[in-house]
């Protein structure tokens, strides 16, 4: 069982950030339940066996603002895949004690296609990918995790020591296999 | 918070104008670009003339913006359409229909950034034949109004989205790759009926357009 977590404020969000990674996962018969980052509780993480959390649009940031609702990343010993603002949020979580997101999130837009260097394998992507961004921020990593693609700006990490993922792009949009082969790790 | 509807007329854009309003968002107007260019990159263009009756219907405000349809203008005519929606009805959004169309998605997202609004695409990364079975279920009539791929020819339109229509779509998608919902630009619709309408509006004429396998029907609204 997946638990997919909801980072969205607005309810009309869910629909383009959530639900096309519900549908990938229905596609495949992998079974899901998602639920609101805010309305989590302890039993959903002990009965989940790994966790996606999805993005939300570039104004839609409420979620940062709440970063210690997200602590018990640092003690969670499952696999986590960070969307976007979920990578956000694995970075503010991990990277900063006080949860100010203003140290850590550095302003980059970019919207649209994008081509990305892979230099080792990242769940399934490896060499030169077309990926779909939509944010205007990036997170700079500390040395804690590993860096996948080349540039100032990370766009796909890995904690050093735990199954923890982050991707700035949006796979559900041109990457779905890397969803599928994160729920299948 | 007070939203926009990017308009064309078609299914999508009324489907995700249902999903903004079922969502209990209000609904400020509908935005809709007339497009000169029937070849537009980023517009819808059969029968686009009679989205001031669906508004009607809808006793929603309409801003209608006209653009020659080239390229990079369209995009300026675009912005110029949401910014007088941004004055003229506050709106703190944007809602489109897009579904596949990364080419229109991101332009509009661009926009959006621009103008510090919110951007939604509630139909995003939809299964296509999903989408058609919402409209059926949620009662939308919705007819054909332009064909433009092979072996689509001029007997498709005025063809209503049914569960008929699934079927042939379903064996067209098959055998000639298809979309069934039109998101390669196979088809264009027109949207007579929705949940949002307070009434149905009927076709009191219509001219149909075209050759081969590219038609286009202009209909007029009683």
């Amino acid at each position: 069982m997946i638990l997919i977590i909801n980072i969205c404020k607005e309810k009309l969000h869910y629909y383009e950030f959530v639900k096309p990674i519900e549908d990938i996962l229905r596609y495949k018969d992998i079974k899901f339940f998602t639920k609101p980052y805010n309305e989590l509780t302890k039993r959903d993480l002990k009965k989940t066996k790994k966790v996606i959390i999805c993005g939300t649009s570039i104004y839609d940031n409420e979620f940062l603002e709440n970063c210690p609702d997200f602590d018990w990343l640092l003690n969670f010993n499952k696999p986590v895949l960070g969307i976007c603002g979920g990578m956000h949020l694995i970075g503010t979580v991990f990277g900063n004690k006080t949860h100010t997101k203003k140290t850590l999130l550095k302003k980059k837009t970019e919207i649209g296609f994008y081509n990305e260097k892979f230099e080792e394998d990242f769940l399934g992507l490896i060499g030169e990918k077309e990926v779909y961004h939509l944010h205007n921020y990036y997170v700079r990593f500390g040395k804690d995790f590993l860096i996948f693609t080349g540039g100032k700006c990370a766009q796909a990490i890995k904690h050093r020591e735990r199954e923890i993922y982050g991707v700035l792009f949006h796979p559900e949009v041109r990457n779905k296999d890397l969803i599928t082969n994160f729920c299948f790790l | 918070m007070k939203l926009g509807i990017l308009f064309s007329g078609g299914k999508d854009s009324n489907y995700a104008a249902y999903l903004a309003k079922k969502e209990g968002y209000s609904i400020g107007c509908l935005i809709s670009i007339i497009s000169e260019n029937n070849e537009s990159f980023m517009f819808h263009t059969p029968s686009i003339s009679a989205v001031e009756k669906q508004a009607e219907a809808m006793k929603i405000p309409i801003v209608i913006v006209k653009t020659k349809g080239e390229k990079e203008k369209e995009l300026r005519d675009l912005k110029k359409a949401i910014k007088i929606a941004i004055d003229r009805y506050k709106i703190e959004g944007i809602v489109t229909g897009a579904v596949e169309s990364v080419y229109q998605a991101s332009r509009i997202q661009k926009i959006c950034n621009t103008l510090n609004i919110e951007c939604f695409n509630p139909l995003w990364q939809k299964n296509q034949l999903e989408l058609l079975g919402d409209l059926i279920r949620n009662k939308f009539e919705v007819i054909i109004v332009g064909v433009f791929a092979y072996p689509l020819d001029s007997s498709w339109l005025g063809k209503k989205i049914d569960y008929n229509f699934i079927d042939e779509i379903k064996k067209l998608n098959h055998k000639y790759r298809i979309d069934p919902a039109g998101e390669g630009g196979e088809f264009e619709t027109f949207v007579l009926n929705s949940p949002l309408f307070n009434k149905k509006l009927e076709i009191k004429e219509y001219k149909d357009y075209g050759e081969k396998n590219s038609w286009r029907r202009e209909i007029k609204i009683e």
